[in-house]
């Protein structure tokens, strides 16, 4: 079945069975690797993209359920290979160390930063918590991740 | 998986139109659950209707006194929604509470409300249980820790919806609709034990949907709230959950619903506490006094006696939050 889909601003149409995971079409079919795959059962995040602005896990969902919708991976956060200040910050305090949790933790930390409620003050520690309880990391003890949020949340709203 | 042929339903009645009285089809909403037990073969639908095109269900609508909070609407939009933080702080926390934030902006609260047991022994394709027309329910003597502590002498699942504890407490009613019409169920009548019929949760028949979650707008004085526990702090299913709603006038308690969650294979009212409160000004202490009544009747299995202690706490504390009326300390629960 041909399935339309917008991915990084690209618009594309695939054609894939229905029922195929948006994560097996990101990687298998638009080559997109970057994208993870950790349990498979909605319990890592390592499969974060955001789907129409809202961070989802890409394992859970069927490829026609998103028929339409614009997806953004984490190949799609730089433009023009300028990096956004999320990854600027997870590189300034080395918040990755395997990496495997890491293109996860990004979408779902400008997630937290694109949210609304926010565009005013900058979210809390507890906050930040809240927002990345759904991605695991069994590599950073999440301290430097939290870290970087949080600065990456300063030097967005400093911009605005 | 096996092979079934998958349909976008454009409006409740495309969507019922397909419904089978044998349960061939199956509906899905957010998928999040409906999907597990398809890889797991619990199921094996020959269609599947995703409901997640139909139009109107997707609102939280003030009518008169009441809410009317769509099967659509997502546990994300429930636990932010202002008019539900307001008036159902339970229902927000419930919501709030489920899952994950990836989970909880894809998954419905009527999905939420009828997704089936996370027992191992019931989502194995290796055990074959009551819930799937075997003899016997393989948690009696096998890993039971987070099985149930009521109601288990048949089946001992746990009801897994965080917002079922809440919309009991909250008295909700539900729209459901077939093709023939709708009817409106009291919580308290939708779901069933074991003992009634151990392969449902529910009475819904497989023709019927829910389109609505309704709530009256609680009477001045009331207040109510939703307190979980779980093992891990980021997110993790309840070890145990419960939501209290009370009405109060001058500090004396009017009328009290007190709902416990992972305690049983249906939310469960803890109506000794319930009636224990009535009449009394509530505070920390007699709080405390009357979380020890939560467990009386209680019959713990070899491997889940810790909960006992568990729900007489949180009682405790869900009361004492509800009383007071502080809902910010939420932090460390
Ligand atoms: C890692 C993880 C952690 C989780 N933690 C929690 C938790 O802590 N607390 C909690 O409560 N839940 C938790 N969940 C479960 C999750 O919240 C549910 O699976 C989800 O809410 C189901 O909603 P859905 O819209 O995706 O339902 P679907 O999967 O689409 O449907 C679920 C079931 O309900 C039926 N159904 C759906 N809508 C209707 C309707 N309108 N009328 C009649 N039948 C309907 C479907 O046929 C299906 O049987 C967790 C899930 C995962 C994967
Ligand atoms: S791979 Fe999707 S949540 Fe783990
Ligand atoms: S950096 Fe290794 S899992 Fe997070």
């Amino acid at each position: 079945m041909a399935i339309k889909i917008v991915v990084n601003g690209q618009d594309l149409e695939v054609s894939v069975s229905p029922m195929k995971r948006l994560l097996d079409v990101l990687r298998q079919d638009c080559y997109l690797t970057g994208t993870k795959e950790g349990c498979g059962e909605g319990e890592c995040g390592a499969c974060s993209v955001l789907v129409d602005g809202e961070v989802i896990n890409s394992c859970l969902v069927p490829v026609c359920q998103v028929e339409g919708s614009e997806i953004v991976t984490v190949e799609g956060l730089a433009e023009n290979g300028k990096l956004v200040p999320v990854q600027e910050a997870f590189i300034k305090y080395g918040a990755a160390q395997c990496g495997i949790c890491i293109p996860g933790m990004l979408m779902a930390a400008q997630a937290l930063l694109d949210s609304k409620e926010l565009s005013k003050q900058t979210p809390t520690r507890y906050e930040i918590r809240e927002a990345i309880a759904g991605n695991l990391c069994r590599c950073t003890g999440y301290m430097k991740i939290v870290d970087a949020i949080e600065a990456a949340a300063l030097s967005t709203l400093e911009k605005k | 998986m096996n092979k079934f042929e998958y349909v976008n339903a454009s409006s409740v009645k495309s969507a019922t139109e397909q419904l089978q009285s044998d349960g061939s089809v199956r509906i899905k909403a957010g998928g999040i659950d409906i999907l597990d037990e398809l890889k797991e073969r619990t199921i094996n639908p020959k269609r599947l209707v995703n409901i997640k095109t139909v139009g109107g269900l997707k609102e939280i609508k003030e009518v008169k006194d009441s809410l009317h909070i769509g099967t659509l609407v997502t546990l994300s939009e429930l636990a932010s929604n202002k008019q539900v933080k307001t008036l159902f702080p339970a229902l927000a926390e419930a919501a709030l509470g489920a899952a994950t934030p990836q989970i909880r902006n894809v998954a419905t609260i009527g999905g939420n409300i009828c997704q089936r047991p996370r027992c191992w022994y019931y989502r194995s394709e290796e055990f074959s249980c009551l819930k799937k027309g075997g003899n016997e329910c393989h948690a009696h003597l096998g890993d039971n820790r987070f099985h149930a502590i009521f109601g288990n002498d048949k089946c001992a699942m746990v009801h897994p919806s965080a917002t079922a504890v809440a919309l009991v407490a909250l008295q909700a009613k539900l729209k459901i609709e077939d093709t023939k019409g709708h009817r409106i169920v009291e919580i308290d009548n939708f779901f069933v034990k074991p003992e009634e019929n151990a392969k449902a949760e529910n009475i819904l028949k497989p023709t019927e949907i829910i389109t609505e979650v309704i709530l009256a707008k609680p009477a001045v004085g009331s207040r109510n709230f939703y307190i979980k526990l779980k093992e891990k702090q980021s997110f993790d299913w309840p070890m145990a959950d419960v939501a209290v709603a009370m009405e109060m006038a001058g500090g004396v308690c009017k009328a009290a619903r007190v709902v416990l969650g992972a305690a049983a294979p249906v939310p469960w009212r803890a109506v000794a506490v319930e009636k224990a409160l009535v009449g009394k000004k509530v505070d920390a202490s007699v709080a405390e006094e009357v979380s020890r009544l939560a467990i009386e009747g209680a019959k713990p299995m070899s491997h889940n006696g810790y909960k006992l202690k568990v729900f007489e706490t949180i009682v405790a504390r869900a009361l004492s939050v509800v009383a007071s009326g502080d809902f910010s300390s939420k932090e460390g629960f």
